[in-house]
């Protein structure tokens, strides 16, 4: 099986579907990181499923050469959990963006991530509902105009990585549609580990919501903001590192502060994927003043739910052997009628 | 006891000289939610199956779950009917109440035969009870129970002096009420005792004072019948055998029928069953059974919502389970745009709906057959799928393995009906023969050689199951209309015409691999035919067969095939003069056997959270042949 394995690459994990997405999308480059991630797996392809629900990213299914299942708005966490109860032997992918995985979906994303099911969860965050045509999402900014709220909309945006760290999820991360390196390590990173992981991607729409990531995208000036954090590393950005996260213990926030001779480099938050808190500080940053955090913010083993499951069975079929159906049936008071 | 129900046998032999001998009887245990009245029906079921009778029985219980004490909505009672003939349904009318309290009296005693036996806790009938039920005066001195003969006991004081001895303090002996009760009923209908105590010993076998003061209990209220001097009228009765077809039985229910139906049907296609369920009343105790079951090959999943639920059991499919999931009416109705994905992929899938009143939350814990039509139609698109009815506890399991067989065996979702009453319901099951079921196992695709998941079956028209894992077959499915060729994505409109025609097909041809419709009593021809379907057999059976002993020409007929109809159906019914459709709603399968047969089939239609009576369908024959006669 491995050696079939050694010879697949980037081309075997294509389907014969033509793509559709529109032109400029950021799908095509997440599609393209995949697709060349998987022979890194060393997983056979016939292991590899990609379930999806509605949506844009939810095509993404019919382009991978490999099992998928395009289901319906919102429950590809749900069909995903099945699968995956069914076979536990196979990878399981689940493919989603902001409205399929947080507004219609947010139940079961919710509680796949408690459960620590077994599953690859990939959200692709456009900030924007695109297949119906541009309407604002739950992770638009307030003030997004849309066909749906032509005077900007008035509800507050959700982070997607602070939902999953407060659903329990065992491994969250974020990363960006066009940085292929990165984005493929942490994918790389949360397929190896065991449990439910969740990717958020940041992913350009180009029609609807084009540049909403721009200042974390343009290779210019995203080194003011995004923030790419490792684990043991103190968390660092701006141009040569000049800049970094300080933890201010009295109002137990972050804050931004400059590297130099009023901060000594000792000062400067050591990101610690372990730490919960931690990683809900930096999924929460945002806005003008702080960088945009990628990498994996959390990563801590729990046990799956697959896991303690097959231990359960174990501990039932040790007390009662007898499975067959007749003693079933048989079971409890009979009678016999002559 | 009245000779509608209870008729006195000409000439049967009596195991007590004294005991006088009568052919059926129908009892009803009622007292507060918290006075153990299902612990109680169900050891009397099991102590009268053993003894020989057949029997029914049906709990009816609050959907409060600790409702206040004495009050009418927090009545719990159980009902049991039993006799020396075929019993299909749990009895008209009652003839002899079990009364716990006031409450109880007031909320079953117009069910009470006139004549009939009434037993009244005289300690539970203080004025605080009395005002809880709405009683201005005391109905035990004001003469209002004149037409009913009455035993009344201070239960409480029996029971108390009965348990003194444990120690178990005023509370819990007091607990002990419903099993001094049953040792009172047991004595009355002459029975032997030994096996109920058995009953409690396995019951609380890790508390044995617990155990021992509710055997004290059931001994002393056995004693009491004995030896306590009795209002004339009231003595032991007994209840000759019933003749049943040799064999081995046991007590089934329809909750239990159908989890065993599930693991049989399973085995029988070689698959692992996963379980998706949310709990719902009255269908939560599905999920209860198989999540009971773990040494078996299923695995039960309580999920979020009535979607994730099914929506798991869909993957579970795809991955090479048999998903089934299962749920009331308004969970049903959640699943919908679920159940059409699977019809859309073509994966097999199992859905079980125990029906309760609506419409919304309507009556949880009450019966009703209103469901049918979203069944049958209740999906967006043209969404096609087989759905079957189970008629009693023990057409379940049968029902079951069926609804497996034709999921897998067409690549389609399948809808099983059963209701409250069957869900709850018992009576004696003649174990099968397991050998009898032919084994029907799937065969998943593995050639990769010209696979696409499209490949269908000439015959049955299923599409391929090739499940994830297999080499060589990775492929895609999903919820857009799909490519009859290739299975890939298609919006041809050639082509969407071309799979609308080929579901509705697939699924219409399943009519030719189901058994003819039989008559389940009378002729195949004739003035009258009474067509029922689900948990309505054991009232039109028994009012039928009544009335063909009166000399009426009327036969019953029972569909368990709702969709698509056996293929000799039309011509059956054709037989027929008059077709009444007696149903537990407002008239669903008449309008489907009159939009798809254009014959002129009547309703009869009740929707009072009650099954039918036997009475009523009598009554409604009687009219009907009356009515042609003129």
């Amino acid at each position: 099986m491995n050696q079939a394995v050694d010879k697949l690459n980037v081309t075997d994990f294509s389907s014969d579907q033509e793509v559709r997405w529109c032109p400029g999308c950021g799908d095509y480059a997440i599609l393209k990181t995949i697709q060349k991630l998987m022979p890194e797996l060393d997983r056979p392809r016939e292991s590899q499923v990609f379930v999806s629900g509605i949506g844009c990213s939810s095509r993404f299914p019919y382009y991978m050469n490999t099992y998928g299942f395009h289901t319906i708005h919102g429950r590809a966490p749900s069909v995903a959990t099945g699968v995956k109860l069914a076979n536990p032997d196979l990878d399981v992918w689940v493919i989603t963006g902001d409205g399929d995985a947080l507004s219609i979906g947010g139940n079961h994303t919710m509680h796949a991530l408690r459960r620590n099911v077994d599953l690859n969860i990939l959200l692709f965050n456009n900030e924007i509902y695109g297949l119906t045509k541009g309407q604002y999402s739950p992770t638009s900014k307030v003030g997004t105009r849309s066909p749906s709220t032509p005077e900007g909309s008035i509800d507050r945006p959700l982070s997607p990585c602070a939902i999953a760290l407060g659903a329990g999820a065992p491994f969250v991360a974020r990363s960006i549609d066009t940085e292929m390196k990165h984005l493929g390590a942490v994918i790389k990173e949360s397929h190896a580990h065991e449990g439910a992981s969740f990717v958020e991607i940041l992913q350009n729409c180009p029609i609807y919501n084009d540049g909403i990531f721009e200042q974390v995208k343009n290779k210019k000036i995203a080194h003011d903001f995004k923030v790419e954090v490792t684990h043991g590393q103190p968390i660092l950005f701006g141009k040569d590192n000049s800049k970094g996260i300080r933890l201010n213990r009295d109002t137990l926030s972050l804050e931004v502060v400059t590297v130099g001779e009023k901060v000594s480099l000792d000062e400067i938050l050591v990101h610690d994927q372990t730490n919960l808190a931690q990683a809900q500080l930096l999924a929460a940053m945002q806005g003008h003043n702080f960088p945009v955090a990628v990498g994996v913010l959390y990563h801590k083993a729990k046990s799956t739910y697959v896991s303690d499951l097959g231990e359960q069975r174990i501990t039932v079929r040790e007390n009662r052997s007898d499975v067959s159906l007749l003693s079933l049936l048989h079971s409890g008071h009979t009678w016999e009628v002559k | 006891m009245s000779a509608e129900i209870v008729r006195t046998a000409e000439s049967s032999a009596t195991t007590d000289a004294t005991a006088k001998t009568v052919e059926s009887v129908v009892v009803r245990f009622a007292g507060d939610s918290g006075d153990g009245m299902q612990l109680t029906g169900a050891n009397f079921t099991d102590n009268t199956a053993l003894y020989g009778n057949d029997l029914s029985t049906f709990p009816d219980f609050p959907a409060e779950i600790r409702a206040p004490a004495g009050s009418t909505f927090g009545v719990s009672a159980f009902q049991i009917y039993f006799g020396s003939e075929d019993i299909t349904t749990s009895g008209d009318a009652i003839d002899v109440l079990v009364a716990m309290n006031p409450a109880a009296l007031v909320t079953n005693l117009k069910e009470v035969v006139s004549g009939g036996l009434v037993i009244v806790d005289t300690g539970a009938f203080n004025e605080k009870n009395l005002n809880k039920a709405k009683y201005n005066s005391n109905p035990l001195l004001d003469g209002s129970l004149d037409a009913y003969r009455v035993l009344e006991v201070d239960i409480h004081n029996q029971v108390i002096a009965a348990v003194e001895e444990f120690n178990l303090g005023h509370k819990m002996a007091l607990r002990c009420k419903n099993m001094w009760t049953l040792g009172l009923v047991l004595w009355l209908f002459d029975r032997d005792k030994q096996t109920t105590i058995e009953n409690l010993q396995k019951k609380f076998a890790k508390k044995p004072d617990v155990a021992n003061a509710n055997i004290a209990a059931l001994n002393a209220g056995h004693a009491y019948g004995e030896t306590a001097e009795l209002p004339s009228g009231i003595e032991v009765y007994s209840v000759p055998k019933a003749q049943a077809a040799p064999g081995k039985y046991r007590d089934i229910d329809g909750t239990t029928g159908i989890a065993w139906g599930l693991l049989a049907g399973g085995q029988l296609a070689g698959l692992n069953i996963l379980f998706a369920s949310y709990p719902i009343t009255p269908a939560s105790s599905l999920l209860h059974a198989l999540a009971a079951r773990k040494e078996f090959d299923v695995t039960t999943f309580q999920a979020e919502d009535e979607i994730a639920a099914v929506c798991a059991a869909i993957g579970a499919s795809f991955a090479g389970s048999l998903g089934v999931t299962s749920s009331a009416g308004p969970g049903i109705a959640l699943k919908t745009e679920a159940i059409s994905l699977a019809v859309s992929a073509e994966l097999p899938l199992v859905v079980v709906n125990t029906q309760r009143g609506g419409p919304s939350t309507g009556l949880p814990t009450k019966t009703e057959q209103s469901d049918l039509l979203q069944a049958v139609y209740g999906r967006h698109g043209d969404t096609p799928l087989p759905v079957m009815a189970t008629s009693s506890p023990s057409d379940c399991f049968e029902v079951a393995i069926e609804a497996v067989r034709i999921a897998t065996k067409y690549m389609t979702p399948v809808m099983l009906l059963s209701d409250g009453y069957i869900a709850n319901a018992s009576e004696p099951w003649l174990i099968p023969d397991l050998d009898q079921y032919e084994p029907f196992p799937v065969e998943f695709h593995e050639n990769p050689e010209g696979f696409n998941p499209s490949l269908r079956d000439p015959k049955s028209l299923a599409r391929v199951w090739a499940k994830p894992g297999t080499p060589g077959l990775e492929h895609r499915i999903g919820g857009i209309e799909k490519s009859y060729e290739t299975g890939n994505i298609s919006y041809d409109p050639e082509n969407h015409q071309l799979m609308t025609d080929t579901r509705r097909d697939k699924v219409g041809g399943i009519s030719k691999d189901i058994p003819a419709q039989t008559v389940a009593l009378g002729n195949e021809s004739g003035k009258l035919a009474v067509v029922g379907w689900g948990s309505t057999f054991g009232a039109i059976h028994q009012g039928v067969k009544r009335c063909r002993q009166q000399g009426l020409d009327v036969s019953h007929i029972h569909i368990r095939h709702i969709w698509p109809f056996p293929q000799n159906l039309k011509e059956l019914l054709s037989g027929y003069d008059e077709i009444i459709v007696p149903e537990m709603n407002t008239g669903q399968l008449v309008k489907m056997l009159r939009s798809e047969f254009l014959i002129d089939a009547k309703g009869l239609n009740k929707v009072s959270g009650q099954p039918f009576k036997i009475e009523e369908i009598v009554n409604a024959i009687q009219a009907e042949l009356a009515g042609q006669a003129e």
